[in-house]
């Protein structure tokens, strides 16, 4: 058991290093930073100067080991855009992030539980049919064009809901269904099929034998462990999920760290491009390691072995 | 035809993948007007069933006056040669390590699922985003960019089953017989990976379609003046209250294609290996 916790421990930081290299590495894929970042016509003693302050000069692994050192006291370099720290700059950002795909994956979780659930009670009735089309359409939809029909149906002809920035309870109800759909429709199929599974389990024909009625059998027998899976799925998707925040955060203009690192991007901001990826890969690993853990602590039958 | 009889669904998504197959490359044909050409004079027409609509333009024009509807066509191009080759590169990338993995195991083992795993921790779109972004959006870029986003999940499953593999009569067989290694993996066991990985191949190129319209969607696609699914959309968000259709019609393009190839992976997948059944 304490093996266990200490070889993932140890295989998650070796990640968050090779996440490191990598984040690093980004940086040197494109020719001269000096290049792009001074005005054209620059002398060369003006580029000379910006490449030794920025210290584009020494040899690589001096750059990696500077980087590494910086980046575990927090420091990633000041933004070339904004002139200031880029850690503190994204981490202003994080709440909003945090705020949308946990809001997604509630939304997720919420409409697929009770939809697999009902499918898998009344397999090829009408709910079970409803469930698989859910399924089938969520996972090959667009997200980023969900969000613009949404924009079309609920801002423009409707008036419901706003269309860009973040404020109150309506401003997360499109960005985080765009985000959800596709998590929702792979939840749906999850919960369906595990709930299937369940349902023809021992333990559930003796509860149905006790006398037990159908729906107390199924909520507390059958769906806690088929919600085990749900936890391992959610976390591995949690990669995926903060990809879709990136791009569905330019949509509606969310305040997020997606929006940020897209315009950090396209402006080649490489000190918040290097953080940005470094944290939110970073985050991913630190998600799926907790959900490891969570998994032992859920699923007794692991903690034995 | 047998894929129709067993699974209609599948049927149904060889046939949506089959035309899609052939927009793109009798674009020429099917195309009413050259995908890039402007004309001001006829700049936001609606789709033909509306009362300002022409058969001209079946599909409406963009603001620029170019035809939604060959637009759409000629978009198949990029979308389908994108994914094709690039879940092509990341398979044969992704097949050699997963092999390699599986079948000698040990610290080759280690290292390759070590990096499947670091590659995962990324979010791909971001990752592809600050690579395109880096190195330039081409379409070669963009391949390699997408193949980058694809290898492990090939890697993963090959290990898997060649670790299986490994320990079967036939393959025991073949290096009491003093096979090397090479041999061995490229006779008996690649053979017997194939199936399933042509499934994670045709839904990785679904994923991919999405993936690159998302980047062209961005601004990191292929660049102008080829037509796009994610720039048509891109460009269709600004007109989104005088004129929805510039961004309704790629948005179903996507949908559609990617639909059909899932509905073809799923029945293919029952078909070669009812093993592999996707349990979610």
């Amino acid at each position: 058991m304490r093996a266990y916790i200490a070889g993932r421990l140890a295989a998650a930081v070796l990640v968050i290093l090779g996440v490191s290299v990598v984040s690093f590495v980004l940086t040197f894929l494109t020719g001269d930073p000096a290049e792009i970042m001074l005005p054209p016509g620059a002398t060369a003693a003006q580029i000379a100067k910006f490449r030794a302050d920025w210290g584009f000069d020494d040899p690589l692994f001096v750059q990696y080991w500077r980087f590494l050192r910086r980046a575990v006291h927090g420091d990633f370099g000041t933004s070339l855009r904004h002139g200031q720290p880029s850690l503190p700059l994204i981490a202003a950002r994080l709440p909003a992030t945090f705020q949308l795909t946990v809001t997604a994956m509630l939304l997720a979780i919420a409409l697929a539980v009770p939809l697999g659930v009902l499918a898998a009670m009344r397999r090829g009735g009408p709910m079970d049919l409803l469930a698989m089309a859910v399924a089938l359409v969520g996972q090959s939809v667009p997200n980023f064009w969900l969000a613009i029909m949404m924009i079309l149906l609920f801002a423009v002809s409707w008036g419901l809901l706003p269309t860009s920035g973040r404020g109150g309870i309506a401003h997360v109800v499109m960005p985080a269904a765009a985000i959800a759909i596709n998590l929702m429709a792979l939840l749906t199929r999850l919960v369906r099929s595990t709930m299937i599974e369940m349902l023809s389990e021992d333990y559930v024909r003796t509860a149905r034998a006790k006398g037990l009625r159908e729906l107390f059998v199924t909520s507390r027998h059958a769906l806690p462990n088929a919600l085990i899976p749900l936890v391992t799925v959610v976390g591995l998707q949690f990669g995926y999920i903060l990809g879709g925040a990136v791009v569905i955060e330019t949509i509606f203009t969310w305040p997020g760290v997606g929006l940020f690192t897209i315009q950090a991007i396209l402006n080649r901001d490489y000190p918040v491009v290097q953080a940005s990826v470094f944290i939110l890969a970073s985050a991913v690993v630190l998600i799926n390691l907790a959900v490891d853990l969570l998994y032992v602590w859920l699923d007794p039958r692991i903690r034995v072995t | 035809m047998n894929l129709a009889r067993r699974s209609p669904l599948a049927g149904a998504g060889a046939l949506v993948v089959g035309l899609v197959i052939v927009a793109a490359l009798a674009a020429p044909l099917l195309a009413t007007t050259d995908p890039v050409d402007q004309d001001l004079a006829v700049a936001l027409k609606p789709p033909f069933w509306t009362p300002d609509g022409t058969l001209e333009h079946p599909l409406g024009t963009d603001h620029l006056g170019r035809d939604v509807y060959s637009r759409v066509i000629y978009g198949a191009r990029i979308s389908l040669v994108i994914s094709v080759l690039a879940a092509f590169l990341g398979a044969v990338v992704g097949v050699a390590a997963g092999l390699v993995a599986g079948y000698l195991g040990g610290r080759v083992d280690t290292l390759i699922m070590r990096l499947a795993d670091l590659n995962l921790a990324f979010p791909l779109i971001l990752l592809a985003l600050a690579v395109v972004a880096l190195l330039g959006a081409n379409l070669k870029n963009l391949v390699i960019v997408m193949a980058i986003t694809t290898w492990m999940i090939y890697a993963r499953v090959v290990r898997g089953l060649s670790l299986g593999l490994r320990e079967r009569e036939f393959v025991q067989a073949a290096r009491a017989l003093g096979a090397h290694d090479a041999r061995i993996i490229a006779r008996h066991v690649l053979p017997n990976v194939l199936a399933p990985v042509m499934v994670v191949w045709t839904l990785e190129v679904a994923r991919i379609i999405l993936m690159e319209s998302a980047l062209s969607f961005l601004g990191l696609g292929v660049p102008p003046p080829t037509p796009t699914w994610g720039r048509m959309l891109a460009e269709g968000r600004d007109y989104l209250t005088v004129a929805g259709w510039i961004a309704v019609f790629p948005g179903l393009a996507i949908l559609f294609t990617v639909l059909g190839i899932n509905f073809l992976g799923d029945g293919l997948r029952d078909l070669l290996d009812p093993r592999l059944r996707r349990q979610t």
